[in-house]
C-alpha cells in the first residue's frame, strides 16, 4: 500500500505518495520532478544525490521517502534565490570547477553545509568534508579552490 | 583572401586563451541540466536486465513465461528479437547473449514494467537452465595452451602456433637490430609487471529512454559520446534504416571512453518496439561495472639497454591484454606506445590480444597507452637508478623530437616532448628537497589524438548572433572551447556566440568524442565552417559596394575593402551584414564537413612525490605536477582541468582501483565501496604547466589534451613508490597489502 | 513491504513481536537501505525507531552518558561532553562513511549490523560500553561485546531493539583512541580496527581494555594486549609486547580488502598507535 507523507521541500509545502520502498531520491526525481539530485550509486558512496533534511547533510539514496513526513529537505534547485546564483555557485562557474557537471549539484549542497558550519575552513577540511561527493573528472584541485574562494567571499561579505 | 591560413605561430589571439563562464554553467549549478536518467515521456515503462551470475556458460533454455504473466509486465526481449544479420556481432551478443553467455553480469533477457519495482520482482521470475563452463580472468591463464576456451574458432592468421584459442591476434612494431644494440648496453634490465583492469568510473551510470513506434521510426535520448554512432549500431541491430532513429545526446556525466558504444540502447529499443510505449533504462552501479567497458587487465616484459651516460640502445616489450570476451584489446595501442616517447636505434614492440571471462573492454582515455608507459618507464628508472642518472636527464637525452623516427614507424613532425621535459628540470617541484619515507617519481606519456569525420554548422542570425550546432558530445567543457573558437574567428563577442549538441536529424555524421579530437576536429571544423560563413558575409559587403568578391577583406569583425583599388568603402560591422542579409541574397550558415588528418599527438611528463608508511604499506601523494604540451590552449581553465582529471584518474589506477575477480568467476568489487577511486581528502593540489608547440595540422595549433594526461602518473607514481619504499614495485595497483608484502619480502 | 513509525518503545517492541515474517529496525538506514535496494533482504516490515520520544536524547546518567539509538555520527560529535570524555568513541563513529553518512548512522545500527569491521564497536568495547536492550520481557543491559555473534547475526531475541548506548564515566587520567587501517583516507570499510582505552595511575597504566575490528568473525576484546599495557607507562617494550598479543589474537580471512598476513601485522601496528594516542590523552596532552 502506499504512503502518503507530507512534507516541505525547498520551502514549499509538498505532499507525495510512495510505496514503501522507495527512497527518498526516487521521490524527489520520479515523483516530484527534482532530477537535481543524481543516482551515481544508489549505496551511499557517491554523494550524487546529496540534500539536506532539517539541516543534516545526508544522502537521499539512503534515506526512505517515507521518513520525509514532517521533515524540511533542501534540494540543488532550492540553493540559488531566484536569478541570484549562491556565491558557491557563481565561484564554481569562476573557477571551471566541473566538467561532466553530475557531481556538481550535491557538490553544491555539501559544501554550502559545510560553509554553513565552518565559515573558514581549511583546504584539508574542505577535503575531508566532501570525501562522500565523488569526482571522476577534476582531480577536485578546482573545486576545492572554489569551495575555499567562496567561504573568503562569504565571510567578507 | 587568406581564410584558410595557417597562423598560429604569429597570430594574436583576443578570445582564444581567455578563460570565460562556460555556456552551460548555470544550468550545471543549479540542478536544471538534464542527464541521460533525468528525461521522462508519458506513458514511460522501466526497463530491467537479467544478467548472467556464472563466468562462462551455455545457455539450455530460457522460460520467460511468468515474468510475461505478472501483472504490469510489458513486454520481454531475448537475443531472438534482435537482427540475427547484424554487422555488429559483437556488439549484438555483448548486449544481448546469444548461445553462451561470456561472463559475470553478461545481459540474456530483459523486460519493461510500469515501475521499477515490478519489473525487478518480474526479473526473479524469468528461468534460465545454464550449463556451467570452466572459465578464466587472467590474462596469463587464458594464453595457456589448457586453458578453457570461449571461441571454438580461435584467433586469426596473425596468432602464432601453439598458443591458445584465446588468443585473438598478434602484432609487432620496431625497427633496427635487437641484439646489436643489447651488445651495445652497459647495462640491460629486464622486468615483468601486471596491471588491473581499471573501470572509468564516470559517476553517471548508462541511461537512455527510448520511443520505438510500429511504423519503424525511433527517437533515443541518451548519454553518451557519440549520438551518431549509436544511431548506426541500434539500427544495426534493430534492422531499421539509421536514418529512421532520431539520437538525442543528453548531458553526458562522465565518459572517458566508456560511453563510445552501445549497451542499454538497443535493448531499450527493442523494448519499447514490443511494448510500443517509451522504454526508460538506468543502469544500477553495480551494473555498470559488471556489465560495461573496463579497460584491459595486462602483463607485460621489459627488457631495454642503456649505456653509462645513459644512451637507451634497445628497447623489447611483450605486451598481452585481454580485453574481456571478445576481440579489440587495445594492445596494438599499447605496442605502438611503449617507446613512442624515445629515440631508439633497435625498438621492438609486441601485442598479444587475448580474450577471457570478462566484460567486453571499452576504450579508456588514451587506450593501452598508460599500461605501456608504466611497463616501460620503470624499467627506465631502474636503469636511471642502477647508473646513477638524473631521470630527467636520461629521458631529454633520449626524447622522440622532430624527424626522430617513431618505434611504430612514422617519423615524427614538431612535437613537444623535450619542451615538457625541459620545463620538469627547471620546475621548482624537481628541486624541492624529500621527506623522510618520499620518493619522487617521474615519468613521460604519450598519445596519438585522433582527427575523424565531423560535421559543424554555423548558422548567423540577424541580430548578429551566430548559433553553432555541433555533433560530438560536450565531456568537458567543449561547447566554452567552440564559442572561443568561433568567436575568435568572426571577430564577436563570446556571448554572441550559442554552441548546441544537435541531434542526428540536424547535422551530418559526426564521429564519437574520443580520441581527445573535440577540440581538435569540432574546433578546426568550427573555424573552417566560420571561414566559409565570412567569405559569405564578404560577398554580400561586395555586392552592397558593387565591387569584386576578391576585393573584399575580413578584419576585425567587419567586411572591409582590400587595398586603395577596391574603392572607398565604410566598413561593415559583423552584425550590420547579419540585419541586412534578407535582402543581400538570403540566410548564411557557414559549413564544414570532412575527416581532418592533422590532430598533432601530444606528449606530457609528469613529476610527483609519494610518502610510503613502512609499517602499513599506505601511500599518500604528497605533491603533484602535470606538465603537457597543449599545442594551444583554446579555454586554459579546461585544459587544466584535463591535466588534473587524468593525473587523479591515474593516481587511482596506480594505488587502489582494480577489477578483483573470484575463483568462481565472479566480480567480488561491483561498487563505488570497494572499486576505490580516488576521493578528495587522498589528494593534494595537483599543479599544472601548460606548454604550447603549435601542432601545424590546427589552424590555431590545438592539440588534443584529453587522454595523455593519464599516460604518466602510472609510471610516475610507480617509481615514486619504489624510490620510498626501496623496493621496485612490479605490479597495479600498488594497494597497501601488495606493498607490505614487497617490504617484508625483501627484509626476510 | 510494511513501514511503521511507532512513537514509543514499548509500540516498537509490540510491532516487532507481532510480525511473523522478516523485520529490519531502520535507524540511519545507511546499511539497511544498500541491503534492500541490492536485493539482499526483502523484509516484511520496516520498523523505523526515529519516532520515537527520547530517542535523539543525550543524557547525562551516573557520570556517563547515555546515547539514544537514532542518534547519528554528527550529532555525537557535537556533543562536547561526549566527545571530552570519550574521543575514541566518537571518532571511530565519525569514520563510519562520509559527511553525508554521518548525517544518519548511529553506534546502535553500525552495533546491530554486526559487521566485524564496524568501526564504532571495538571502541564501544574498549569503552566498556553497554546497550539496553527492550523486549517483550521488558529491558535488559549487555555488555556491546556480547551483542555480535557472527558476521551479520546478533545475540538479540526475537521482539528486542537496543534503544540506547551506555559510555560509562571514567577518571580524568584517562583515554581512549581508535584507528582503522583503510586504502584510501576515506570511505572505506575498515581492514583493521584497533581501540583501546585505558587509565592511568601516576604515569603507569592501572586498567586497559583493548578491542580489535575486521580482524575475525565479530570484534575482539584481547585481554592479553591489555595486559601488556597495565603495569606500564606503555614504552617501547610494553608497545611490542601490545602488538605480538594484539597480532597474536587475530583469526582474520583474505578477502578483496585485504590479506590475513597484512591485517595480522597491521593489527599489532595499529593497536600500538591506538595506545599512544590513547596515553597522550590520559595525559592530556592530546
Amino acid at each position: 500500500m502506499q504512503i502518503h507523507v507530507a512534507t516541505k521541500v525547498n520551502g514549499d509545502e509538498t505532499e507525495f505518495l510512495c510505496d514503501p520502498e522507495e527512497t527518498l531520491l526516487d521521490v524527489l526525481r520520479d515523483r516530484l520532478g527534482l532530477t537535481g539530485a543524481k543516482e551515481g550509486c544508489g549505496t551511499g558512496d557517491c554523494g550524487a544525490c546529496s540534500i539536506t533534511v532539517d539541516g543534516r547533510l545526508i544522502c537521499a539514496c539512503l534515506m526512505l521517502g517515507a521518513e520525509a513526513q514532517g521533515r524540511e529537505i533542501a534540494t540543488i534547485e532550492g540553493m540559488a534565490a531566484g536569478e541570484a546564483l549562491h556565491p558557491l555557485q557563481q565561484k564554481f562557474l569562476d573557477h571551471a570547477a566541473l566538467q561532466c557537471g553530475i557531481c556538481t549539484p550535491g557538490i553544491l549542497v555539501a559544501a554550502k553545509n559545510l560553509l554553513e558550519k565552518n565559515p573558514d575552513p581549511t583546504e584539508t577540511e574542505v577535503r575531508y568534508w566532501l570525501a562522500g561527493n565523488l569526482c571522476r573528472c577534476t582531480g577536485y584541485d578546482k573545486i576545492v579552490r572554489a569551495v575555499m574562494d567562496a567561504a573568503a567571499e562569504m565571510r567578507g561579505a | 583572401m587568406a581564410f584558410d591560413e595557417y597562423d598560429s605561430e604569429t597570430r594574436i589571439f583576443s578570445a582564444v586563451g581567455t578563460r570565460p563562464v562556460r555556456p552551460d554553467g548555470v544550468d550545471k549549478v543549479t540542478g536544471r541540466a538534464l542527464f541521460g536518467a533525468d528525461m521522462s515521456a508519458p506513458g514511460m515503462l522501466t526497463g530491467a536486465i537479467l544478467r548472467s551470475p556464472h563466468a562462462h556458460a551455455r545457455i539450455k533454455s530460457i522460460d520467460t513465461s511468468k515474468a510475461e504473466a505478472l501483472p504490469g509486465v510489458k513486454a520481454v526481449v531475448t537475443r531472438a528479437d534482435f537482427n540475427a544479420e547484424a554487422d555488429n556481432a559483437d556488439v549484438l551478443d555483448n548486449c544481448m547473449a546469444g548461445e553462451k553467455v561470456l561472463y559475470d553480469g553478461h545481459a540474456l533477457a530483459a523486460l519493461a514494467a510500469i515501475n521499477p519495482r515490478v519489473a525487478q520482482k518480474a526479473l526473479r521470475l524469468i528461468e534460465v537452465d545454464y550449463e556451467v563452463l570452466p572459465h578464466v580472468t587472467d590474462v596469463d591463464a587464458a594464453m595457456a595452451p589448457d586453458a578453457p576456451v570461449l571461441r571454438a574458432e580461435g584467433g586469426n592468421e596473425s596468432v602464432p602456433e601453439g598458443l591458445s584459442k584465446n588468443v585473438m591476434s598478434m602484432c609487432e612494431f620496431g625497427h633496427g637490430d635487437l641484439d646489436k644494440g643489447f651488445a651495445e648496453a652497459d647495462l640491460v634490465i629486464e622486468k615483468s609487471f601486471k596491471t588491473a583492469a581499471a573501470h572509468q568510473g564516470y559517476i553517471e551510470p548508462h541511461a537512455c529512454l527510448a520511443s520505438l513506434g510500429a511504423d519503424g521510426r525511433g527517437e533515443l535520448w541518451v548519454c553518451t559520446q557519440g549520438h551518431f554512432v549509436v544511431r548506426n549500431i541500434c539500427a544495426d541491430l534493430l534492422g531499421m534504416d539509421s536514418t529512421q532513429l532520431r539520437v538525442v545526446a543528453s548531458e553526458i556525466g562522465g565518459g572517458f571512453g566508456g560511453k563510445t558504444t552501445v549497451f542499454l540502447e538497443p535493448v531499450a529499443l527493442a523494448l519499447s518496439r514490443k511494448a510500443s510505449r517509451p522504454v526508460k533504462m538506468v543502469m544500477s552501479r553495480s551494473e555498470v561495472f559488471r556489465a560495461t567497458g573496463p579497460t584491459s587487465s595486462t602483463s607485460m616484459d621489459i627488457k631495454i639497454g642503456m649505456t653509462k651516460d645513459g644512451r637507451m640502445t634497445a628497447g623489447l616489450a611483450v605486451n598481452r591484454f585481454q580485453g574481456g570476451a571478445y576481440p579489440g584489446a587495445p594492445v596494438d595501442m599499447g605496442a605502438m606506445c611503449s617507446f613512442a616517447c624515445y629515440n631508439l636505434e633497435n625498438v621492438k614492440s609486441v601485442g598479444y590480444d587475448v580474450i577471457c571471462n570478462r566484460p567486453k573492454q571499452a576504450a579508456y582515455r588514451a587506450p593501452g597507452s598508460p599500461m605501456a608507459a608504466f611497463a616501460v618507464e620503470s624499467v627506465v628508472d631502474m636503469l636511471c637508478q642502477e647508473l646513477g642518472l638524473d631521470p630527467v636527464e636520461v629521458r631529454i637525452k633520449n626524447a622522440s623530437r622532430e624527424g626522430t623516427k617513431a618505434s611504430y614507424g612514422p617519423r615524427w613532425p614538431r612535437i613537444g616532448l623535450e619542451e615538457t621535459l625541459e620545463a620538469a628540470k627547471a620546475h621548482a617541484h624537481y628541486k624541492a628537497p624529500l621527506g623522510p619515507n618520499q620518493g619522487r617519481g617521474v615519468s613521460c606519456g604519450f598519445w596519438f589524438n585522433h582527427g575523424g569525420e565531423t560535421s559543424v554548422s554555423l548558422a548567423l542570425s540577424q541580430d548578429g548572433t551566430v548559433a553553432l550546432s555541433v555533433g560530438t558530445p560536450d565531456i568537458g567543457g567543449s561547447r566554452a572551447s567552440m564559442c572561443l573558437m568561433a568567436a575568435e574567428e568572426l571577430g564577436i563577442p563570446y556571448d554572441k556566440v550559442r554552441t548546441t549538441v544537435v541531434d542526428t536529424a540536424s547535422l551530418g555524421y559526426n564521429d564519437v568524442s574520443h580520441g581527445s579530437r573535440v577540440t581538435y576536429a569540432s574546433g578546426l571544423a568550427t573555424i573552417k565552417a566560420a571561414r566559409d560563413a565570412k567569405q559569405k558575409l564578404c560577398a554580400r559587403a561586395a555586392k552592397i559596394w558593387g565591387i569584386d568578391p576578391d576585393a573584399v577583406t575580413w578584419e576585425d569583425g567587419m567586411a572591409k575593402p582590400s587595398g586603395h583599388n577596391a574603392g572607398d568603402h565604410d566598413p561593415l560591422p559583423f552584425s550590420k551584414l547579419c540585419a541586412t542579409m534578407g535582402r543581400t541574397g538570403g540566410p548564411i550558415s557557414g559549413h564544414f564537413e570532412a575527416t581532418p588528418e592533422g590532430a598533432g599527438v601530444s606528449f606530457a611528463t609528469h613529476l610527483v612525490d609519494a610518502e610510503v608508511d613502512p609499517e602499513t604499506g599506505a601511500t599518500k601523494v604528497v605533491r603533484y605536477t602535470v606538465i603537457q604540451d597543449a599545442g594551444k590552449a583554446i579555454h586554459p581553465a579546461y585544459v587544466e582541468g584535463q591535466f588534473q582529471g587524468g593525473a587523479v584518474q591515474g593516481i587511482g589506477w596506480a594505488l587502489n582501483e582494480e577489477y578483483i575477480y573470484g575463483e568462481d568467476g565472479r566480480l567480488q568489487n561491483a561498487g563505488f565501496l570497494d572499486y576505490r577511486i580516488p576521493v578528495a581528502s587522498d589528494l593534494p593540489m595537483i599543479d599544472t604547466e601548460i606548454v604550447e608547440v603549435p601542432n601545424p595540422g590546427h589552424p590555431y595549433g590545438v592539440r588534443g589534451v584529453g587522454e595523455t594526461s593519464i599516460v604518466p602518473p602510472l609510471a610516475a607514481i610507480a617509481n615514486a613508490v619504489s624510490r620510498a619504499a626501496g623496493v621496485r614495485m612490479t605490479e597495479l595497483p600498488m594497494s597497501p597489502p601488495r606493498i607490505l608484502a614487497a617490504l617484508d619480502a625483501q627484509d626476510g | 513491504m510494511r513501514y511503521e513509525a511507532p512513537n514509543t518503545l514499548d509500540r516498537a517492541v509490540d510491532l516487532l513481536a507481532a510480525e511473523g515474517g522478516v523485520t529490519r529496525i531502520l535507524a540511519g538506514g545507511t546499511d539497511v537501505l544498500v541491503q534492500l535496494r541490492s536485493g539482499m533482504i526483502e523484509p516484511d516490515l520496516i520498523l523505523d525507531i526515529k519516532r520515537i520520544d527520547g530517542i535523539y536524547d543525550i543524557v547525562q546518567e551516573a557520570g556517563g552518558y547515555r546515547v539514544g539509538a537514532a542518534v547519528p555520527g554528527a550529532m555525537l560529535g557535537e556533543h562536547e561532553g561526549v566527545s571530552a570524555m570519550w574521543p575514541g568513541v566518537v571518532e571511530a563513529l565519525e569514520l563510519v562513511g562520509s559527511t553525508q553518512v554521518q548525517g544518519r548512522a548511529t553506534l546502535a545500527g553500525n552495533l546491530c549490523n554486526a559487521s566485524p569491521a564496524a568501526d564504532s564497536v571495538p571502541a564501544m568495547i574498549a569503552a566498556a560500553a553497554t546497550v539496553r536492550l527492550h523486549g517483550p520481557d521488558g529491558t535488559r543491559d549487555v555488555p556491546v561485546e556480547e551483542i555480535g555473534v557472527a558476521p551479520g547475526k546478533t545475540s538479540l531475541k526475537k521482539g528486542e531493539i537496543v534503544g540506547s548506548v551506555f559510555l560509562p564515566p571514567r577518571s580524568d587520567r584517562a583515554g581512549d583512541a581508535y584507528l582503522r587501517f583503510i586504502p584510501r583516507t576515506e570511505m572505506d570499510i575498515a581492514v583493521v580496527g584497533a581501540a583501546v582505552s585505558l587509565s592511568l595511575d601516576g604515569d603507569t597504566v592501572a586498567d586497559a581494555r583493548v578491542s580489535l575490528g575486521a580482524v575475525a568473525p565479530t570484534a575482539l576484546l584481547v585481554e592479553d594486549a591489555a595486559k601488556a599495557l597495565i603495569g606500564t607507562t606503555a614504552d617501547e617494550a610494553a608497545c611490542t609486547a601490545l602488538a605480538a598479543a594484539a597480532s597474536a589474537a587475530c583469526n582474520p580471512i583474505d578477502d578483496k580488502r585485504g590479506t590475513v598476513d597484512f591485517r595480522v601485522k597491521v593489527a599489532g601496528v595499529l593497536a600500538t598507535r591506538a595506545a599512544k594516542i590513547a596515553m597522550a590523552r590520559a595525559k592530556g596532552d592530546a
